[in-house]
């Protein structure tokens, strides 16, 4: 199929439907963005009424299973641009073998967080309820920090599968793109990129800032 | 193309159930949502005529105020997010987007579609936390009532909500870019019509602040059903913030549900004045500046609430800024009418009656929006009668008055003019005495919300509640005979109006792909001439 003809009704060209698709996922990170928002918001907000017990709360986090997935999830981007750049130049075998780096990187953050590092947690007694484990006058503010914690890496890690399934997806549909034609490829770059932001957000607020002071 | 394949109507483009429940045509959808839109907004309306009959007698005729309670929530849930929200865009806004721009359909149709399924499917899920037995706590969902003591079905209703939410921000994500994208040759961002910037910004709101509201939903949720959350006081966590993250979703929603009102109005005030718009520049920067604006005043519902002192002062003065913007609209459109050639149809009845019953909601807006006089009139009807102005009188209005004015280009059908008239003015009257009387009960200090009250303001409930009959009979008015032209109103030509516009350039209805030929525009908007009697003047 030449590249003239493969656009929908509605596009003047094969590059305006590209271009187009691309703005609207721009746009879908902006709704994202502010989807995350009011728990970054509400986090440092309950942070401020009770700094001491967000920190003795941070303190129980894990903070090597933290470093490493940070770790983890920065070189799976990196792996994934790495991908774009191949199909770009032309190498599909390329983005390929990139891209199934990237999605094992992502999945062994997967791993690490709910079958390793939320298991640990929920065995120190750090789920908010009546079988709290942080005791005093900690104990309060520390089962807010833990449920911040346990929403936020829960809603972050659901848009961490989302991104597996679309990455497994451009795995899949790899003879389609070319070196013109791969705008898929960018958009889901975008958003596999996206949720690292979201991290490096997140981040912080878990495993550091309680350690910091 | 062969010119025969070319013409097919839209709605000649397949008969059977499969190819509208299945199609991209933004066309197709818009019809879809409107027969989604208007059973929601009767099923809204049924349950605040059931409020106006409990409030007939000061006892409350229902003898429950659970019930009660069940009906102005089941009320303000089901029309704000299932009818006023979406109620413009989605049916005018998704009809007439690329036809306004020339373009053949939205940037992404298959989005569009999902969004119609997503809006269907969040209607049914909040029609079943009514049948299901209800939620009690308005739509406003104040924690802790809703996190921690309401035994209604809240997270129905937010699941509800939330899909609904994720149609919206689909939808205006697909405006925006069609809009930036899809304009035809010539196609300037100042030759566009004012109902396309008024969508645009609605758009922008839709999809920044929808989101905020959907993350609040479901830390409540998270709160309600783990019982643990970051709204709740005995743990550090404050129940005003959830106010400020409603609010900050909820306020610029208001703007979502009068900018495109504010579009049609645009539209139809020159076409039916015959004059050129007046101000163009003005009303398309107003529409843009009470988008942004509108983000910034959300701390004027939480007065009373325990927010400082000081930022009830700053949050009272941005709301008076807002005001700014939009009484520049009323004077543009008030300046277009000025020396027009002026037509009485129907669309023009509904769009005066609309200048004139959103100024007075907009005014008595600033009366809530001044911090002496909002402490006085907070949580009474005084704030129902403001927000139904604006909501009803003003959207409600402007709603009927674009489908007048299209339903020749939508449906290649007019309807009996005589019938569209007596509607407007029976609306308008109807409207008039259900909700003036409760700007008086309302200053009077009968708070809102409760389903009994002081025999002393009986009089004036019953008031209402008798205009609230005559307001039913407008609305089934128009369900009536609108649904009548469908069959036996005789056809439409393509500009029926003589209006100016892309939409009108095309046959009513339109083909499939909208245009034979992509138009290339070289004018700007709303070049009406004047007969030259009025010209000479």
């Amino acid at each position: 199929m030449s590249d003239a003809a493969a656009h929908e009704f509605q596009f003047s060209s094969a590059a305006h439907q590209r271009e187009t698709a691309i703005s609207g996922i721009w746009l879908f990170l902006a709704t994202e963005a502010l989807f995350f928002g009011p728990i970054f918001l509400a986090w440092i907000y309950a942070r401020l009424a009770d700094p001491s017990a967000f920190d003795a709360g941070g303190r129980q986090t894990e903070l090597a299973i933290g470093v490493t997935n940070t770790a983890l999830l920065i070189a799976s981007s990196f792996a994934y641009g790495v991908g774009l750049a191949c199909i770009e130049f032309g190498s599909r075998r390329g983005m390929v073998l990139w891209l199934l780096i990237a999605w094992a990187l992502g999945a062994a953050f997967i791993g690490l967080k709910f079958g390793v590092e939320w298991r640990m947690d929920l065995e120190k007694g750090l789920f908010p309820g009546a079988t709290f484990s942080v005791h005093g006058p900690s104990r309060s503010g520390a089962q807010l920090f833990f449920a911040f914690y346990f929403f936020s890496t829960a809603l972050h890690g659901l848009h961490l599968l989302v991104g597996l399934a679309l990455l497994a997806w451009i795995i899949a549909k790899a003879r389609q793109f070319t070196s013109e034609r791969h705008s898929p490829v960018r958009a889901v770059g975008l958003y596999w990129s996206f949720i690292d932001i979201i991290w490096l957000i997140l981040f912080p607020l878990i495993y550091l800032i309680g350690r910091a002071s | 193309m062969t010119h025969s394949a070319a013409h097919v109507s839209y709605l000649e483009d397949g008969h059977t159930l499969r190819s509208w429940l299945l199609t991209t045509d933004h066309k197709r959808i818009a019809i879809l949502y409107l027969v989604a839109i208007t059973f929601f907004f009767f099923a809204g309306g049924v349950a605040a005529f059931l409020m106006r009959y409990n409030l007939i007698s000061s006892h409350g005729l229902l003898g429950s105020a659970e019930t009660y309670n069940r009906l102005f929530s089941m009320h303000g849930i089901l029309m704000v997010w299932v009818f006023l929200v979406p109620a413009v865009p989605v049916t005018l806004g998704n009809f007439l987007t690329p036809l306004m721009l020339g373009a053949r359909d939205l940037a992404f149709p298959p989005l569009n579609l999902l969004s119609w399924y997503l809006f269907i499917v969040a209607g049914f899920v909040a029609l079943y936390a009514v049948v299901a037995g209800g939620v009690d706590t308005g739509w406003t969902f104040y924690t802790p009532l809703t996190s921690l003591y309401s035994k209604g079905h809240v997270v129905a209703a937010f699941i509800a909500i939330f899909i609904a939410g994720f149609s919206s921000i689909a939808t205006g994500l697909n405006f925006i870019v069609t809009i930036h994208k899809l304009r035809a040759p010539g196609m300037g961002w100042y030759k566009m019509p004012v109902f396309l910037w008024s969508l645009y910004a609605t758009s922008v709101i839709l999809v920044l602040a929808t989101p905020v509201l959907a993350m609040t939903l479901l830390l409540v949720a998270f709160e309600r059903i783990f019982g643990i959350g970051v709204f709740d006081p005995a743990i550090g966590g404050d129940p005003l913030l959830f106010q400020h993250l409603f609010w900050f979703y909820s306020h610029p929603a208001v703007y979502v549900m009068i900018l495109p009102g504010f579009g049609v109005i645009s539209e139809i005030v020159p076409a039916f004045s015959r004059k050129e718009l007046f101000g163009y520049k003005f009303i398309v920067w107003a529409s843009i500046a009470i988008a942004v604006i509108g983000f910034l005043v959300w701390g004027h519902h939480m007065f009373v609430a325990g927010t400082s002192l000081f930022s009830a002062i700053v949050f009272s003065l941005l709301s008076y800024m807002v005001a700014v913007p939009s009484a520049i609209k009323v004077f543009n459109w008030i300046g277009t009418m000025h020396k027009g050639y002026i037509h009485f149809d129907s669309p023009m009845l509904y769009a005066i009656g609309f200048i004139g019953l959103f100024t007075t909601g907009g005014l008595t807006g600033l009366f809530v929006a001044a911090l002496a006089a909002d402490v006085h009139l907070t949580q009474t009807y005084f704030v129902v009668a403001h927000f139904h102005y604006v909501m009803v009188g003003g959207m409600v209005s402007a709603y009927f008055a674009g489908l007048h004015f299209w339903w020749p280009k939508i449906t290649g059908r007019l309807y009996p003019e005589m019938w569209g008239r007596a509607g407007a003015i029976t609306i308008f009257v109807g409207f008039n005495l259900t909700f003036f009387p409760q700007f008086v009960l309302g200053y009077l200090g009968m708070p809102r919300r409760y389903f009994a009250y002081p025999q002393q303001f009986e009089a004036l409930n019953l008031l209402s509640s008798a205009g609230a009959v005559v307001l039913a009979i407008g609305y089934l008015l128009p369900l009536g005979y609108l649904t009548w032209s469908l069959l036996y109103g005789d056809r439409a030509s393509a500009n029926p109006w003589g209006a100016t516009g892309l939409e009108w350039s095309t046959p009513s209805p339109p083909p499939t792909e909208n245009f034979a030929v992509t138009p290339i525009v070289t004018q700007a908007p709303y070049q009406y001439e004047q007969p030259e009697a009025v010209i000479h003047e």
